[in-house]
């Protein structure tokens, strides 16, 4: 997610610069594995439990998930990809391109899809995803996991599991990666 | 990252990166074209026309069907059809399309250079080149990529793997704008040109053609291509007063099954089509496994659609770096 | 200077002008014969829309110009004394002297010779089929033989149809990029080749229209120092624009014969220092906007002229403005017969007792060509936006002021 912020209007050439880590490597494997435990308790039995996970932010943290209820439950979640660049709502204004080609190799009908992001920012990639969906088939029911819910929603979209709820100002920066989850700037070189 | 350019007239306009860039996104398409309902609403509320001054109904097909399937209403202009009438004022019929308030018009016209006019008139439209004269063809050397990269693995990998690659772009290059698009594709990416036809098909001067090599002998290059590229013989464009008769071509150039077995295991043959069977290429031939030429017509699709959501899909892009 | 009627009376101080003159004030300015134009395209009678005699001449004379050579491949062609009389008699009222060129043969077709000796009967001296050149060798020789009986000059727009075929631009590098059917140097050289054979084998006099490329030049160089009766012209376009002017594809820079590269420029303007070339001919071929603004290989060729000639000979050749005058002026006058030496009053000298055909050239004048101004109908030409040195002030014809501070009068 952090990567499609950033092209958000962003000057050429800026720079990420890390001004403080909310969240350790640690952090974010404790949350990981509490967000598989709530999913697994939330949707008694997994049997119609599927995980998609955002290009490109989404995919990892998708995987670990399904890693962790595997171990935890037995069950073999299975983990599909979605690249939502063809459903945003605001094409031709800001640069996305497609990260990587949607992987969804199974019908997702009657379903329990749990959408997968790194950050929940305003909304909109989650709406365009939520459209991209659809083409695989009436899911029954779509849920929305995110390690980071930094504010500023747009539309109402709210998540169902959170690694973290973090306040941020508009102009601040969230990435996150295998190292943590760092607050910043971009700055212009 | 630079900008993508805001027209398509001619490979030229495109780097090594823009090339990248359209390839990666026509794998997001081909994805999309694989599903039960092959559409995305990317285009939705854009105008697409396609101006086809010159009759080929199977690019216009192709150009019109990727637009719908990123929702665009379509407009077409047909050659035959009254708005067209040879020696119309181009000025007045692009004058028209601004009126009109389309984004992107895609033209092919019998002479070389119509599109980079239209383009240097219009203010808010992309202007695509589907084939001028002799000049250029970009989107069908762009498919032609697409499909030798799958060939070689697909993404970034089979990119890398265009270094080097043996190539032999064979039959009227002279009277070719496919061939002028696939030397600058193909030498963008890394790879070795070799022309291959009668002297008297070749352009007048190969100035600035960025080609290793030129052979008037198709079988002294056959073993090393990697790639075969045939064109067509343009009767209609003037190739018959070239050669004596399309038999002494064939004996020369066409892609025979004797040739085609000297081919290397792994190399492949591409057409851009309609292929006349028993002159560029055997009937049989163009059926074995190494023939490419109906996954070219099944890539030229994700390409265009990855070609127009490019020059209309979104903004200025912007490149940014982790600290 | 004191211009009485249609004479020059007095070079140098004048006392006393006489009562009702009219003072054109010429500091700083050159006063020179009027120029002569050995190619201009007045595309009267059948293309109206794109110029007319009238209109022709008034750009002629907005550059300098005091006499013009009709060509012609008009509609119908100019190849018999009746269509000769009617562009004449439409030059009665016009603001230069227009003498015609009538056609080698009957409609320019190449394929028997017109009534040259009826056209010359109404003063016609310059005979060509220009617009294409005569592809029959066994009839050019005819026509070589019969213009010598008649004493007349036979002019030749070398092209080799075949070796030229559709070509819309110079074949080269960039016809080859560009995608455009070429016409090469050869179809040019091997006409004059031919014709300067033809002139060796017959004795005749012969004018080469528009040479453009080093080949053609080179030949007409060695033909002259053998001694034979050769004329030749250059236009402005090809020593001052290349074929790379074709790169955005716009047809205003697409000519016959073409722009050629680099190399050829300059041959060209060797051939106008060395005196291998003899006089710069505007080629002025106007044609309207609807009929030029087709696809580059649809367009016709041909590009205006008259009113940009003589600033760009002065402003991109390095020559002094006596040689470059003797290029438009007196040389011209002479091949075409418009000279004293012929009976006729252009191309000077300056003289008392001489035909006022008179104009006024301010040399560092600085003005840039604006399409939109030209006096012409059409509005073809390559140099719109070009910054030029050296203007016409004002002009003389037959001791008219036609021309006035650099606006037409009439």
């Amino acid at each position: 997610m952090a990567e499609r912020e950033r092209s958000h209007t962003r000057p050429r050439g800026a720079v990420f610069v890390p001004r403080a880590q909310v969240m350790s490597a640690a952090d974010v494997h404790r949350a990981t594995t509490r967000m598989a435990h709530e999913i697994a308790e939330r949707n008694r039995g997994l049997e119609r439990v599927v995980l998609v996970g955002l290009q490109t932010g989404g995919v990892s943290l998708a995987e670990q998930l399904a890693a962790t209820l595997a171990e935890v439950e037995g069950a073999s979640i299975p983990v599909g990809t979605l690249d939502v660049a063809f459903y945003r709502d605001d094409i031709g204004l800001r640069p996305v391109l497609p990260e990587a080609a949607t992987d969804i190799s199974f019908d997702l009908t009657g379903t329990t899809v749990v959408l997968v992001d790194d950050v929940l920012f305003t909304g909109r990639t989650i709406r365009a995803a939520l459209n991209a969906l659809g083409e695989y088939g009436r899911a029954q029911v779509v849920e929305l996991a995110v390690m980071v819910d930094r504010g500023h929603r747009e539309l109402p979209i709210r998540p169902d599991y959170v690694g973290k709820n973090l306040p941020t100002r508009r102009d601040e920066m969230v990435d996150v990666s295998a190292d943590g989850v760092s607050l910043g700037e971009l700055v212009t070189r | 990252m630079s900008p993508f350019p805001a027209h398509l007239l001619s490979m030229d306009d495109l780097s090594p990166d823009d090339i990248g860039q359209v390839l990666a996104v026509a794998d997001s398409f081909a994805e999309v074209g694989r599903r039960a309902n092959p559409k995305v609403p990317t285009l939705r509320g854009r105008t697409v026309a396609t101006l086809f001054f010159e009759d080929s109904t199977r690019t216009r097909l192709s150009f019109e069907t990727a637009a719908k399937r990123m929702s665009a209403d379509v407009l077409s202009f047909a050659a035959g059809s009254s708005s067209l009438k040879k020696g119309e004022s181009l000025r007045d019929t692009v004058e028209t399309i601004e009126a009109i308030g389309i984004d992107a018009v895609i033209i092919r016209h019998a002479s070389s250079g119509v599109p980079a006019r239209v383009a240097q008139w219009v203010d808010h439209c992309s202007v695509v080149n589907a084939g001028d004269g002799w000049h250029q063809h970009p989107t069908q050397a762009l498919l032609d990529l697409y499909t030798v990269r799958q060939a070689l693995g697909g993404g970034d990998a089979g990119l890398t793997r265009f270094e080097g690659l043996q190539v032999l772009i064979v039959g009227d290059v002279r009277h070719s704008r496919v061939a002028r698009s696939q030397v600058t594709a193909y030498a963008a990416l890394g790879a070795e040109v070799t022309l291959v036809a009668p002297a008297t098909l070749l352009p007048p001067s190969l100035e600035g053609w960025p080609v290793v090599a030129v052979s008037h002998r198709l079988d002294d290059v056959l073993e090393k291509a990697d790639v075969v590229s045939l064109l067509r013989v343009q009767s209609e464009r003037g190739s018959g007063a070239f050669v004596p008769t399309l038999r002494e071509y064939t004996a020369g150039f066409g892609l025979t099954a004797r040739r085609a077995a000297q081919l290397q295991p792994d190399a492949v043959i591409l057409h851009p089509g309609p292929i006349v069977r028993g002159v560029e290429i055997a009937s049989d031939v163009a059926e074995l496994p190494a023939s490419l030429i109906t996954e070219q017509v099944s890539n030229g699709v994700a390409v265009r659609m990855a070609v127009l959501f490019l020059l209309l899909g979104q903004g200025p892009v912007e490149g940014v770096h982790r600290a | 200077m004191l211009v009485v009627g249609d004479r020059v009376v007095e070079v140098g101080t004048v006392d006393a002008p006489p009562k009702g003159s009219v003072e054109l004030d010429a500091a700083g300015c050159v006063v020179a014969p009027g120029l002569v134009d050995l190619h201009t395209h007045l595309r009267q009678p059948g293309r109206e829309e794109s110029e007319t005699v009238a209109t022709g001449a008034r750009a002629a004379s907005l550059g300098g110009f005091t006499a013009v050579v009709a060509m012609p491949n008009t509609e119908p062609a100019l190849d018999s004394a009746e269509s000769v009389r009617n562009v004449l008699d439409l030059a009665t009222a016009a603001t230069a002297e227009v003498a015609v060129a009538g056609a080698i043969s009957v409609g320019r077709e190449g394929l028997r010779l017109a009534p040259m000796a009826e056209m010359a009967q109404l003063g016609v001296r310059l005979f060509t089929d220009d617009g294409a050149g005569v592809q029959s060798a066994g009839l050019m020789r005819r026509a070589l033989e019969y213009a010598t009986g008649l004493g007349v000059t036979l002019a030749q727009h070398c092209e080799d149809a075949t070796l030229a075929a559709d070509g819309a631009m110079h074949e080269g590098g960039w016809s080859s990029r560009l995608g455009i059917p070429g016409t090469p140097a050869l179809a040019e050289e091997v006409m004059v080749a031919r014709d300067l054979a033809l002139v060796r084998a017959t004795g005749a006099r012969i004018h080469f229209l528009h040479l453009s490329t080093a080949g053609s030049i080179e030949l007409v160089r060695r033909a002259k120092a053998d001694g034979l009766d050769v004329t030749a012209e250059a236009a402005p376009h090809h020593f001052t624009l290349t074929d790379a002017c074709a790169a955005g594809y716009d047809p205003v820079f697409k000519v016959s014969p073409p722009l050629r590269p680099a190399s050829d420029v300059a041959a060209v303007k060797a051939g106008l220092t060395d005196g291998t070339i003899d006089a710069i001919a505007t080629d002025h071929a106007p044609h309207a906007p609807e009929v030029k603004d087709l696809p580059f290989d649809q367009a016709p060729p041909g590009m205006l002229g008259l009113q940009t000639a003589l600033a760009l000979a002065l402003t991109e050749l390095d020559l002094p403005l006596a040689r470059i005058l003797a290029l438009m002026s007196w040389q011209p006058a002479a091949i075409c017969r418009l000279d004293p030496a012929h009976g006729g009053g252009q191309g000077g000298p300056v003289a008392p007792g001489a035909m006022a055909n008179l104009c006024v050239i301010d040399p560092g004048a600085v003005w840039t060509v604006d399409p939109s101004a030209l006096a012409s109908r059409s509005r073809n030409t390559p140099y719109g936006g070009r910054k030029l040195t050296g203007r016409v002030r004002h002009t003389l014809f037959r001791g008219e002021p036609v021309v006035v501070d650099g606006e037409a009068r009439r």
